[in-house]
């Protein structure tokens, strides 16, 4: 009895280690096919799918799985299957650096999306300046694409528009003095940079300059001292929980200034999740999130009314910014890859030359000194309302 | 040194230095570096776990001022990458001393929970004192090493440089465990009030080896800031010193080449998981879990018994 049961869990143990050994080398390719279609155009994706920055990457991912589905099933790219090979950087830098080596010399793709994170953008950029790789970023941080970098473009709208229009809008309300807050990630950092350096073109003064780590759970004495101060209005300027807490905290405290948000705030469950602590924040933010308010004419509606439509049909979740700055990503690179083939210096000049690209995050107009595309008009105003986002009066 | 040893080093040198020439891609030598620098950190952590039986779970942050001294070193102030890796050893094992010093002396795991502490303190520093560390965002631009006219810029240069110095950091252990200082610390993890009562200086043993798995740390934080040539404080976390223990656990705690298997399982495990997708954490966890059950010793020692018994038998 007791050498049968060795032998089960021997046989067990065998099976485990060959299957194991076998699933990455993808045998099932070897299959031969009847119809050989024409070379797969291979995209990578590095988005942060797991790890502190989920809620980045998981629509981004979903969203590039979806458009790489409706390729292949509408024939490919002028015939080319595309393939999206999607890594998870846990957004961790060590992480998205070999992730990044392996799409470019195992994968050997011809651009990258992503990553998610301005740190981990970061951190990947001597790679695919020396690979010589067009890589296309999903996070915000300004630092991203100024100095240009010839081989590298983000399509999040920049940093400084959000600070700039936050202090647009403060100004049409009379607000001069602020209190800030911002989490202590590459995200927050940036935008906390952004905030003082506008804030004297706009003649506000910040009265308070708070930080909190990406980790914490309670930002409660930061707040107490906003609110002995004569701030008129707190910035919070983080990614993630943070930017609830923040708002619960207001609440607990009986805080009556009103609370502006990053363009990180740009996933209605962050809304969802303060509930009614949420109510009346004001942030910057593309136009996706308030598509419904949006004029018929509007260029983006369509483009916009279209991934929020698929994108909830098909993972039955609301839609956020962040999938589509995935979503506006790959369509350059397909765009690219339909007009000059898989060539990825062809791919660079093309993106870098493109103008009027309707995305989800505006109208993007790339230059050789503007990797980004975006202006200011990119945000709009939103405001929390009932749950929901509306544009902000 | 035993000459069992000395074989298997020549044996693992000859491999290492091979290994370029049929592997030429870059991604793999990249994941080789890494296998590098963590051997490196996890070979002195071993030193200062299976041999003065102490625990250190602020490893990831010796890695980590090794990297922003060197880094921050070379970039602003224009010395050059080695002079800043040496200046590292020395700010990191002098930290390591004055933490040490009175955390040692107490008895029980006083040096993990100081260290643990530390390890948050420095990440806290990474992140706040920004005007030297760029703060979450980090700074880049590190100038890479160069020796004359020879820039150390591929992953192959790369390569050589960290094993060359894993190697070095392996005699140098294996002399340090089979000398007498080895056998007075063996003396320590066996029971320290016998070590005491037979004259061995058991503070002053456990201090030295602490600075020096702190030095080894350092010089892998050198090592990855010149390769990688950006820095921000993510991989220096709490969360990173646990990631090197486990790989010294997952190796074998009693073994210099145990810490090696450690480091190298888990640093490639997950790449080799990544033909699984979301289901990659899953099989990564289970197999540890499967080798703590089957092999509590760790891979290396367990691995050696299981033959044995084996023999034994037959």
């Amino acid at each position: 009895m007791k050498k049968k049961g060795k032998i089960v869990i021997g046989v067990v143990v065998a099976v485990v280690i060959v299957l194991l050994l076998v699933g990455p080398l993808s045998v099932w390719n070897w299959v031969p096919t009847l119809k050989k279609p024409l070379v797969t155009y291979k995209v990578g994706a590095l988005l942060s799918v797991t790890g502190p920055a989920a809620w980045l990457g998981t629509p981004e991912r979903n969203t590039v799985r979806m458009i790489e589905e409706e390729i292949n099933e509408a024939g490919g790219i002028n015939g080319h299957p595309l393939e999206v090979i999607v890594e998870d950087t846990v957004g961790d830098a060590t992480k998205t650096v070999t992730a990044a080596k392996k799409l470019i010399s195992k994968d050997e793709v011809l651009a990258i999306v992503g990553p998610s994170r301005s740190g981990t953008t970061m951190a990947v950029i001597p790679i695919v300046e020396e690979a010589e790789i067009p890589l296309i970023s999903c996070a915000a941080a300004e630092a991203i694409v100024v100095p240009v970098k010839r081989w590298v473009f983000k399509t999040p709208q920049k940093d400084s528009d959000a600070a700039i229009r936050i202090y647009e809008y403060m100004k049409e309300q009379g607000i001069s003095k602020i209190a800030i807050i911002t989490g202590t990630t590459g995200f927050g950092d940036q935008g906390r940079g952004q905030l003082k350096k506008f804030a004297s073109e706009f003649d506000i003064t910040i009265v308070v300059d708070e930080t909190y780590g990406p980790e914490d759970t309670d930002m409660t004495a930061q707040l107490t001292k906003i609110k002995a101060s004569e701030a008129e209005a707190l910035v919070n300027w983080s990614i993630v929980a943070g930017q609830v807490i923040v708002a619960k905290n207001m609440r607990q405290l009986a805080m009556e200034i009103p609370l502006f948000q990053s363009h990180g705030f740009g996933n209605v469950k962050y809304a969802q999740t303060a509930g009614e602590a949420g109510e009346g924040i004001i942030f910057p933010c593309g136009r996706l999130l308030a598509v419904d308010t949006l004029a018929e004419d509007h260029p983006q509606k369509e483009v916009l009314t279209r991934y929020k439509e698929e994108y909830e049909a098909k993972y039955n979740e609301d839609v956020s910014t962040f999938g589509g700055h995935a979503w506006d990503a790959l369509y350059l690179v397909i765009e690219a890859l339909e007009e000059v083939g898989p060539d990825r210096g062809k791919i660079r000049d093309y993106i870098e030359n493109k103008k009027g690209f309707v995305g989800t995050g505006g109208v993007f107009n790339f230059s050789p000194e503007d990797h980004n595309g975006l202006d200011k008009y990119a945000f709009e105003m939103l405001a929390v309302k009932d749950g929901k986002f509306v544009v902000a009066e | 040194m035993k000459k069992k040893n000395l074989i298997v080093l020549v044996i693992l040198a000859g491999v290492t230095m091979a290994i370029p020439l049929g592997l030429g891609n870059s991604y793999y030598l990249n994941v080789l570096v890494f296998v590098g620098i963590h051997s490196l950190i996890t070979i002195g952590l071993s030193l200062l776990m299976g041999y003065a039986g102490q625990i250190s779970l602020g490893q990831a942050a010796f890695f980590g001022l090794g990297a922003y001294t060197s880094g921050i070193l070379s970039t602003k102030f224009g010395v050059s990458p080695w002079l800043a890796l040496l200046a590292a050893i020395f700010v990191t094992g002098g930290i390591a001393f004055l933490i040490g010093a009175p955390a040692l002396k107490l008895k029980g795991h006083y040096l993990a929970m100081a260290t643990l502490a530390f390890g948050y303190i420095v990440y806290i520093i990474f992140n706040q004192a920004s005007s030297f560390t760029g703060g979450p965002s980090g700074f880049g631009q590190i100038p890479r090493f160069r020796l004359g006219n020879f820039l150390f810029k591929t992953d192959v240069h790369y390569y050589y440089l960290v094993w060359i110095l894993v190697i070095v950091a392996l005699l140098i252990s294996l002399n340090i465990t089979h000398s007498r200082v080895g056998r007075a610390l063996r003396s320590i993890h066996a029971g320290e009030l016998t070590a005491n009562v037979m004259g061995v200086n058991t503070a002053k043993y456990k201090i030295q080896i602490f600075v020096l798995s702190a030095v080894y740390a350092s010089v892998a934080g050198s090592l990855y800031a010149h390769f990688i040539t950006f820095l921000n404080p993510s991989p220096f976390g709490f969360h990173f010193s646990i990631v090197l223990v486990t790989m010294v656990v997952v190796g074998g705690v009693a073994s210099v080449w145990g810490a090696m298997i450690g480091a190298a399982l888990l640093t490639i495990l997950p790449e080799y998981l990544r033909a699984f997708q979301d289901y990659d954490i899953l099989i990564y966890g289970s197999i540890l879990l499967l080798i703590m059950v089957f092999l509590p010793k760790g891979l290396f020692v367990g691995i050696f018994d299981l033959v044995k018994k084996r023999k034994n038998r037959q």
